[in-house]
């Protein structure tokens, strides 16, 4: 599967690679397009990626998550492209024997992901302006 | 130390593919470029060489976020001829 998408994420397909019937909790992480506050409203976010190393960098982290938790089942995709406020720009699906595990290492990809995707995002806001967000 | 091959090494350099990218990008006008550097030089040296000769690359930190071949690298990485070098403001995916 892809872990870089420019249509809308289809959490649905991302659900259908890591079911199994040994694998009793699944945790959806998605992170979407804020309205934001500070400069005024976010009509979306345009994200920028170094698309070569994001793909390899995304496959290093589900590889080492997978280390980390034999057994768990795992799909991520990060939407690049202009991403309309509301709509997700990153899911992350992690599922395992049991819950625990699931909420943990649904958390660990994605902290993993913030740090190490090499990926960036132009606010555009509802005046027409537009400006790099670093966090 | 002074043979004829050591002089050959020490002279010798290396041409290494730089890509920038968002906010690097739009502040030096261009996402690539070919640098050629002496044989030996790290990344630091390249990040160097670039705040020395690039118009406005004074933008650059000194130490920015850098890749080798499209994987994280640190400023001491070494870098080979051809090899692809890329410089990415901090990140903000997700």
């Amino acid at each position: 599967m892809d872990y870089l998408t420019r249509d809308p994420i289809d959490v649905g397909r991302l659900l259908g690679v890591v079911t199994d019937d040994g694998r009793g909790g699944t945790v959806v992480f998605l992170g979407s397009v804020r309205r934001g506050a500070e400069d005024g409203p976010v009509a979306a976010i345009d994200y920028d990626a170094y698309e070569e190393m994001a793909g390899s960098e995304f496959d290093r982290i589900i590889a080492e998550a997978r280390e980390r938790w034999p057994g768990a089942g795992f799909a991520a995709q990060h939407r690049l492209g202009e991403v309309p406020r509301g709509e997700p720009s990153i899911a992350v699906v992690a599922a395992a024997g049991h819950r625990a595990e699931a909420f943990e290492a649904c958390r660990w990809v994605i902290d993993e992901a913030k740090h190490r995707l090499p990926i960036w995002k132009k606010e555009r806001f509802d005046d027409g302006s537009e400006r790099w967000r670093e966090e | 130390m002074h043979s004829r091959d050591g002089r050959a090494a020490a002279t010798a350099t290396i041409t290494v593919h730089c890509r920038f990218f968002a906010r690097y990008a739009d502040a030096l006008g261009r996402d690539e470029m070919a640098l050629e550097m002496p044989d030996g030089a790290t990344v630091a040296d390249a990040v160097g060489r670039l705040r020395d000769t690039l118009p406005k690359a004074d933008l650059l930190p000194e130490r920015p976020l850098a890749a080798v071949n499209r994987e994280h690298a640190a400023p001491d990485t070494p870098l080979a001829d051809g090899d692809e070098m890329a410089l990415l403001p901090p990140l903000a995916g997700g």
